[in-house]
């Protein structure tokens, strides 16, 4: 199909060489979500705008190839379920649902706060299949339309 | 400038903005102009000393913009023509409006200064989140350790929403191109 080629040469060297940068900088913001504003949300987001440029820019057949759709909906689902794996940890060590178990560390530390990274990215990586996917859904919608036509 | 003086610039801006994407006839210029409402709101946190906020607005802003601009170009949606009841609609809303506004004057005078008495908890976050959490960006420190029972429930309403996302439009998309396609 024609529509699902993408764009032109020019759009997608840049993207071949920019979309690693904006993803590094999603996990940058996701990793200091507790030192710097920002957090697994925000860099959730940032990582999904990357996979969204590839999309846009290679079209469809090209990240359907690339990627494993399916892992990462089974990825987004598995990390609902250690966030709630997480909390039944921290009943047990720490005596409350979500309790932070470990131990808080340096302030300012790369390694610290206890378990908030760790729900950071968690939250990231879940935000980032989660908004993906929703687009990838939508562009396989809109191709079914167009082949009617 | 005091901090008000750029609230109210930037809101009224927005308003603009907003009646704007109502009122233009062109599509696309109708989607930036709500763009326009949505990166208002987001500089709006970063003068009210919010970044996080911010940053999520600002890129859910620009997902949003991507999203509509793409469907705008795919010809995927409906022009519905404007009816006469719309005009009645309008003229009825701007009166409810102005009803309420002038009942609520009196609320004006009761409202206290601008963000200033600190709040109990608030003040308890300011002083006691930096030890108790070990977490510098004391925002985190609410959202995944004082609040963190919010943030499973964020994280499962995001579940269910893409859950029935893909219920919704994957289902019948793939295979059914000899039916599916009108009723989509």
């Amino acid at each position: 199909m024609k529509h699902n080629t993408g764009m032109t040469l020019i759009v997608r060297t840049v993207t071949r060489v920019s979309v690693w940068l904006i993803f590094l900088y999603g996990m940058y913001i996701i990793l200091h979500g507790h030192l710097s504003p920002g957090g697994g949300f925000a860099g959730g987001v940032i990582i999904a705008l990357g996979f969204l440029n590839i999309l846009l820019a290679y079209g469809r057949d090209f990240v359907d190839e690339w990627l494993n759709i399916h892992l990462m909906k089974d990825i987004e689902a598995s990390m609902a379920t250690l966030f709630l794996a997480l909390g039944i940890l921290g009943m047990s060590f720490g005596g409350a649902f979500l309790a932070n178990f470990l131990s808080k560390g340096e302030l300012f530390r790369l390694l610290s706060a206890g378990t908030i990274p760790i729900l950071n990215i968690i939250i990231g990586v879940k935000v980032s299949m989660a908004l993906f996917i929703a687009v990838w859904t939508l562009a396989i919608l809109h191709i079914s339309k167009g082949g009617k036509e | 400038m005091p901090v008000e003086t750029w609230l109210i610039f930037i809101l009224s801006f927005m308003i603009v903005g907003s009646i704007a994407a109502l009122e233009i006839k062109d599509l696309l210029s109708s989607i930036i102009a709500i763009g326009v409402v949505g990166l208002g709101v987001s500089v709006s946190f970063l003068f009210l000393q919010a970044p996080d906020l911010a940053i999520v607005q600002f890129l859910f802003e620009i997902f949003a913009l991507i999203i509509l601009i793409r469907a705008y170009l795919r010809g995927a949606y409906h022009v519905k023509e404007p009816s006469k009841s719309h005009q009645i609609l309008i003229a009825v809303s701007i009166l409810v409006l102005a009803v309420v506004f002038v009942l609520s004057i009196q609320v004006f005078k009761a409202l206290p200064e601008f963000g200033q008495p600190l709040m109990e908890t608030s003040r308890y976050y300011l002083q006691n989140a930096a030890n108790e959490t070990g977490a510098a960006n004391i925002v985190t420190s609410i959202i995944l350790d004082y609040r963190a029972y919010d943030t499973l429930g964020e994280v499962t309403v995001l579940f269910t929403a893409i859950l029935g996302a893909l219920m919704i439009l994957h289902l019948k998309s793939p295979r059914q191109t000899t039916e599916g396609g009108d009723e989509a």
